[in-house]
């Protein structure tokens, strides 16, 4: 996959994430986390369960309050940001796709109404036009047209999820938070949902932060990537280095506990 | 009636009640909170109205309770009957000799004037609620002006009905700001929401709200460009009083599949029955 490079993109990074730190209570949730994320780049975090990729997702995406550390989006603090900033960048600038797409849909809403939300939170006040874009957006994550006006309840969880991406890219975000996108599906579909990611990163030159516990999913989607383990950042690098080549004692173990077939 | 102080309440909930109303003027379709008061009457036969009504009422009042449009039904009744005693106000029928008037889902057709209030009983005052069921979340909603949640409800309409079928307590914005849920009236009556003369006040009781229009408020109901808000009425004319403008209850005569449609205003068809105008049942209602 060819990607432009960093410089090709500008000179800022989009988003800088500097010593962030947040507990639970006396446990540490994540601890002194800082990495930057540039226009069009896939980030991976990967650790095993518990190690705070969740956490540090949830801070970074504005879920969750940070204790400690700043976070710079083109170059502005969040925490500096009004509420009704924060809010308006969280549905058009940023995307969040859940790991369970109960989370991310209404499931209560037809499809077209899932995907048109954020056309409508924005302003959009023209039924025909939010139901065409509605609809191309569903044949961009393979959903046929006939299933418009069914409710995701009715989808199967591949779909769901497909309708879940479709709902958070219609508004042409700059910034993608995933968490574990691929999690509770099985290969195949896993497969094809991986293969429509890579796709639409690459066609929108989407920013991407993906927490993953799998591997192979970040070997295929992300540029560089972060190893979480209690909390912490133990390792950096481009993907392929740091899977091919791990340093720490911990990523190696991570690394070669991979089942292969 | 002694034993009460005039209308019921004690004079310091009515001044907490008439700080509510005037904040709510002050902002038009803000929800105020207030310290809903226990009334001898259960939840959801309108213990908000009654207790705005009850901090509103003066002794010169002339009360008109309607339920419905009509003036004769059960809750109508014994709310105008609480008034009478606990009150000693004068309470007529007549809705343009009315200076205060409590309504339960509908305006009346009269046009009202800047000497009246009305009072709307309110069961859910807010309108974001069956879409976004924690208040937390709706309270940060209208701080923020999100209320592009209301269109996906709107949206679903269309996909499904073809059109947008809600028919009653069809959401309005007030004053280009707050979002707002006129009470279950018929859309049909959206429209004398708007740049109304009278002072318009919304007491909800279970749910501890109070919210009003001042006179003359822009109120615009909600729709798209390409579905345009239409309000709705039977396609019928009274057939009491021949009235082709007002909003009908349709009325089943016999076990035959007989029906007629009415005025749901008794006082406004009793009005037009009086100037001749009958409908093609005749002006009597019985026959």
């Amino acid at each position: 996959m060819i990607r432009p490079g960093p410089s090709a993109e500008g000179t800022a990074p989009l988003l800088g994430v500097a010593g962030l730190t947040r507990h639970y209570g006396t446990r540490i949730g994540c601890a002194d986390v800082s990495f930057d994320l540039w226009p069009g780049e896939v980030l991976g975090i990967v650790g095993e369960s518990g190690s705070g990729k969740s956490t540090l997702l949830g801070c970074v995406a504005g879920h969750l309050a940070a204790d400690a550390g700043r976070i710079l989006y083109r170059g502005r603090d969040t925490a500096t940001m009004t509420e009704p900033e924060r809010r308006r960048l969280a549905r058009t600038e940023w995307a969040f796709v859940h790991q369970n797409p109960r989370d991310g849909l209404r499931m209560g809403v037809s499809a077209g109404g899932n995907v048109g939300e954020r056309l409508m939170a924005v302003g959009a006040r023209h039924y025909g036009a939010i139901r065409a874009e509605a609809a191309d957006w569903l044949a961009r994550v393979e959903i046929a047209a006939g299933r418009i006006d069914d409710r995701p309840r009715q989808f199967s969880g591949g779909m769901q999820q497909r309708l879940q991406i479709a709902r958070n890219l219609v508004t042409a975000p700059r910034l993608v938070f995933m968490d574990e996108p691929t999690g509770g599906l099985d290969v195949s579909v896993q497969a094809r949902l991986l293969d429509l990611i890579r796709g639409l990163v690459r066609d929108m030159a989407l920013s991407v932060v993906i927490v993953t516990h799998d591997l192979a999913v970040v070997r295929l989607l992300a540029d560089r990537l972060l190893v979480m383990k209690d909390g912490r950042v133990i390792e950096a690098g481009l993907t392929d280095q740091v899977l091919d080549d791990p340093q720490e004692p911990y990523t190696q173990v991570l690394v070669s506990s991979v089942l292969q077939v | 009636m002694t034993g009460y102080t005039f209308a019921y309440l004690d004079e310091t909930t009515k001044r907490m009640i008439r700080r509510a109303i005037l904040k709510g003027i002050a902002v038009p379709g803000y929800q105020v909170p207030f310290a809903s008061r226990e009334m001898p009457m259960p939840y959801g036969w309108g213990t908000g109205g009654v207790q705005v009504t009850a901090a509103c009422l003066t002794p010169e009042d002339r009360l008109k309770v309607i339920d419905q449009g009509a003036d004769d039904t059960t809750n109508a009744v014994s709310i105008r009957k609480f008034f009478e005693r606990t009150a000693g106000v004068a309470t007529t029928t007549r809705t343009a000799e009315a200076t205060l008037i409590q309504t339960r889902h509908r305006i009346p057709e009269e046009p009202l004037t800047e000497a009246q209030i009305l009072v709307y009983q309110v069961p859910i005052p807010e309108p974001l609620r069956f879409l976004e069921p924690r208040e937390s979340e709706t309270r940060r909603m209208h701080a923020l002006e999100e209320y592009g949640l209301m269109h996906v409800k709107l949206y679903e309409d269309i996909a499904r009905h073809g059109a947008i079928a809600t028919a009653y307590a069809y959401p309005v914005r007030v004053e280009g700001r707050y979002m707002m849920d006129p009470s279950p009236i018929p859309k049909f009556d959206n429209p004398k929401l708007s740049q109304n003369a009278a002072i318009q006040l919304f007491g909800a009781g279970r749910e501890q709200r109070i919210y009003a229009l001042p006179p003359y408020t822009d109120v615009v109901s909600l729709d798209f460009e390409d579905h345009p808000f239409e309000p709705t009425r039977a396609e019928h004319a009274c057939a009491l009083c021949g009235a082709c403008d007002s909003y009908l209850d349709e009325v089943l005569t016999d076990d035959d599949g007989g029906r007629m449609f009415v005025c749901s205003d008794t006082d406004f068809c009793t009005r037009r029955r009086d100037d001749g105008h009958p409908g093609r049942r005749g002006t009597d209602p019985t026959t």
